[in-house]
């Protein structure tokens, strides 16, 4: 087992019966993200969109995560308090299978950074602009054991070489190592 | 590059079903602003006073505010203008919600339609892409309804969508134009919508909105933030509890509603009942509204919650805000629970909450009075509630007398004939007014009601409090704090004014005073309404956290336009007094600027005289309520003064206007 270390865990908590839909965090998420800093504006681009469906009471304010290069072979369908909310409302991938967390222009992925910034700020925008309290942040710091990944490495390796055989694996691995510090998934 | 604005308008020509991008010029900005400036500027220019408000010739603006689409709270109102088929002068009409800034994420300032669609169609504007579509399918559908039909067809659930009902489309004088929690009711603008053939703009965006100098636009944004939240946590003290606070009135949040059931009038605007609140009624009525509303909502870009969405047993759910909540409960002398029941059917049917209500009690009145016969009301129902949703039906489809009170009070009294007229008593220029009947004259209120053009007391009146502190110490703790007023005397008005003696009401605040007040609510509204500012926030509430000191600011980081106190003082004088215009080359005169005969009890005849002649020349209009040549002049409105001597409106003689000047042709 390896040495533990502190991580610290970004939180935004959302209560989605607080929102009252106004959209003030998509607008000054987009300004934030504008270069230069707040010249622009377009919730299109922002990072947070709020899922809203007025005449079903429907708002679900959802942050850009990883983006999917594929959709997902199914969907989810939640109901919730007898509300039925659309596929994929809680979900933070930017996919094919919608057009939200895209840059409109490019088409390039959107990811929530939490307003990343120098000098840092207290809290991300979003919810700095919430006056409602639907989007609230929380700190903490959690205890992780560095090399548990390496263990997660392992069990994939063993899997491969189950499969393809340890020269193939060595072979491959030489290979990539050759052709620099690439990661794979980042072309 | 240009700043805020986007610097182009749509120009549509229903007609030929022709679509322009056209880029504006920014000298018209620094002059007009945008939104309401702008628009006025559009239809002096365009809009000559022959035109019939159904002409293919008038024009129909939906414009968004120069600031929506900034990180600006509260930014988002749509500004509508046309002329009215009801008062055949300038229609005032705005909404909030979120179609304005969606308009300019597109691209635009402004949609201007013009012509007339042969069939019915609707506007889809996506980006660069906009194109007219059949809308035949839609026809007879409710305004919310329609929306969402328009949303799935299209599949954009982001699109936004204003639409008209059933009212628009059979150009009800008082048809609305409905988006979700908003509307644009007032001035029948849904009866030109729906004379053009168009039933639906939908619009969707994804382009950039730029500020000029966005650190220190976004200073003043924050600073703005946070006196609302300042405000929110200390609420105004010595006044009635739906003014204490910003926002429009918080109808759906608050269950005590003694103060609307036993001030304003009932039915056709005639009763007053002092003693209707009372326990029974608020457990009531507290429960009809918490089981009916879902959530508190709120406009693109704002904390302030003042729209609700309603859930009615047996209903399709709507959205709410503000006073319609009592309009129809208050005209049938009914409860909460049907007037929240029949504000569905309206709103769907697209039709303004404030007129809606009045001409059906009004056309009820008249049947008791045996002016309007069983003949003339046959097949109506013989409950009261029923006959409310059986006058509606008939007059957003005019069937029957249905046809007749789809005019409004004024216009249907005349057709009417036989006395009716006395029963249209609650107008203002033609135009039905908030049932208040009150006894003792208010100097301010009467300059207010005379002459705002907006037709509309909430649209004219705000920061200056609506009465007088009973003691010095209250009102010394109100101006304490009171840093929006545009200059410090209007704190000593304030606290020189007492409730009685030497130093009430009507003869205090005196004359001057009270143009000075006036002019200073009215010029706060006039400026929100070209920024596209919610009044909510604004001109509206007692001390708004936007106001004359800091709208300066706003234009400049925002638009990049270079403006103090004294250049907007200027710019919004110049298309208030372009808009005074245009009712004047419309036949519009001093007789006019009146309140309902019957507002006060006590009336001061030769003070009202006074009143109206010293605001007519601090305004710079002569004694017949014209702009004279000088002040137009002055606000390089030369063009209108030129037009008026043309027309024989001013004659040479700055001072006199022409005899008898062509007042408009009433319509038969």
């Amino acid at each position: 087992m390896g040495e533990k270390t502190k991580k610290k865990v970004k939180t935004i908590k959302v209560d989605v019966d607080k929102c009252n839909g106004c959209r003030a965090c998509e607008m000054i998420c987009s300004a934030f993200h504008s270069v230069p800093k707040y010249s622009g504006n377009n919730p299109a681009r922002s990072r947070i969109r709020v899922i809203r469906e007025p005449l079903k009471d429907i708002y679900v304010p959802v942050y850009a995560g990883e983006n999917a290069k594929a959709e997902c072979m199914g969907r989810d369908k939640y109901v919730i308090d007898g509300k039925e909310y659309e596929e994929c409302a809680f979900c933070r991938a930017s996919c094919p299978s919608r057009d939200i967390f895209k840059e409109p222009d490019s088409g390039l992925p959107l990811k929530c950074d939490m307003c990343e910034s120098d000098p840092t700020l207290e809290k991300p925008l979003c919810v700095q602009w919430c006056m409602v309290d639907a989007l609230t942040y929380e700190e903490r710091e959690e205890e992780v054991e560095e090399d548990v990944k390496l263990d997660d490495v392992e069990t994939g390796l063993d899997s491969l070489v189950a499969k393809h055989g340890l020269q193939k694996v060595l072979d491959t691995f030489a290979r990539m190592s050759q052709k620099g510090a690439e990661q794979p998934g980042e072309k | 590059m240009r700043y805020a604005e986007t610097g182009f308008n749509l120009e549509i020509d229903l007609s030929r079903g022709n679509i322009e991008r056209v880029q504006t010029d920014p000298r018209l900005t620094e002059l007009y602003l945008g939104g309401l400036g702008t628009n006025a500027k559009l239809l002096w220019d365009r809009v000559p006073p022959e035109v019939e408000p159904f002409s293919p010739e008038n024009l129909l603006i939906f414009s968004a505010g120069l600031l929506c689409g900034t990180p600006a709270t509260g930014c988002n109102r749509t500004i509508v203008s046309t002329i009215s088929p009801q008062t055949r002068l300038m229609a005032f009409s705005m909404m909030g919600g979120f179609w304005a800034p969606e308009l300019k994420y597109a691209g635009y300032d402004k949609v201007i339609l013009r012509g007339k669609s042969p069939d019915l169609v609707y506007l889809w504007i996506h980006n660069d892409k906009v194109e007219l579509r059949d809308a035949s399918h839609l026809r007879g559908k409710g305004a919310g309804e329609t929306a969402e039909l328009i949303r799935k067809e299209l599949k954009e659930p982001n699109a936004q969508v204003a639409a008209i009902g059933m009212a628009g489309e059979n150009r009800v004088y008082f048809a609305s134009i409905e988006q979700g929690r908003s509307s644009a009711s007032r001035g029948g603008i849904g009866a030109v919508m729906g004379d053009k053939g168009l039933k639906a703009i939908a619009v969707r965006g994804t382009k950039d909105v730029n500020v000029a100098r966005p650190a220190e636009f976004m200073e003043l944004c924050r600073e703005v933030l946070s006196y609302i939240k300042f405000r929110n946590e200390n609420p105004v003290e010595g006044v009635m509890a739906i003014l204490t606070g910003l926002g429009s009135p918080q109808e759906m949040a608050v269950h005590d509603e003694k103060w609307h059931t036993e001030n304003f009038m009932w039915g056709n605007s005639r009763v007053r009942r002092k003693d209707f609140w009372n326990d029974d009624v608020k457990r009531k009525w507290s429960e009809t509204l918490d089981s009916a509303r879902t959530r508190l909502i709120s406009c693109y870009n704002c904390p302030m919650k003042c729209g609700a969405t309603l859930s009615l047993p047996g209903l399709p759910t709507y959205m709410m805000k503000c006073f319609s909540k009592l309009t129809y409960t208050m005209a049938a002398m009914s409860d909460l629970e049907f007037g929240l029941r029949i504000a569905q059917r309206a709103t769907e049917y697209g039709v303004d909450g404030f007129s809606a209500p009045q001409v059906m009690a009004f056309a009820l009145e008249l049947y008791e009075a045996g002016i309007l016969t069983d003949q003339d009301m046959a097949g109506m129902p013989a409950g009261n509630e029923e006959r409310f949703y059986w006058l509606l039906d008939r007059i957003v489809r005019r069937e029957g007398i249905g046809d007749v009170l789809a005019n409004g009070t004024y216009w249907a009294a005349k057709q009417i004939g036989k006395g009716a007229g006395a029963f249209a008593h609650n107008n203002i220029k033609k135009h039905e007014q908030l049932p208040l009947k009150l006894s003792m004259l208010n100097p301010i209120y009467f300059l207010m009601y005379a002459t705002g053009e907006k037709i509309n007391i909430t649209q004219i009146e705000g920061q200056f409090p609506q009465a007088p502190f009973p003691t010095l110490e209250e009102r010394e703790a109100f101006v304490k704090d009171w840093f929006q007023v545009p200059d410090d005397k209007f704190k000593q008005y304030f606290l020189d004014w007492e409730l009685r003696g030497e130093k009430s009401m009507p003869f205090y605040p005196t004359v001057q005073m009270c143009c000075d007040i006036v002019d200073w609510q009215e010029k706060m509204h006039y400026i929100d309404d070209a920024l596209g500012m919610c009044a909510g926030l604004s001109s509206f509430p007692l001390k708004p956290p936007y106001h004359i000191h800091n709208y300066p600011k706003f234009i400049s980081a925002g638009a990049g336009i270079d403006m103090d106190e004294a250049k907007l003082t200027q710019a919004a004088k110049r298309y208030r007094t372009l808009v005074r215009a245009i009712n004047i080359r419309r036949g519009m005169r001093r007789k006019d600027d009146k309140p309902p005969e019957n507002h006060w009890k006590k009336r001061f005849p030769e003070l009202e005289k006074e009143l109206l002649d010293t605001y007519y020349k601090f305004k710079g209009w002569n004694n017949d309520g014209i702009p004279t040549r000088e002040s137009l002049h002055e606000l390089g409105l030369d063009d209108v003064g030129d037009d008026f001597l043309k027309r024989g409106i001013l004659t040479d003689n700055a001072e006199c206007s022409a005899q008898g000047a062509s007042t408009q042709p009433e319509k038969k």
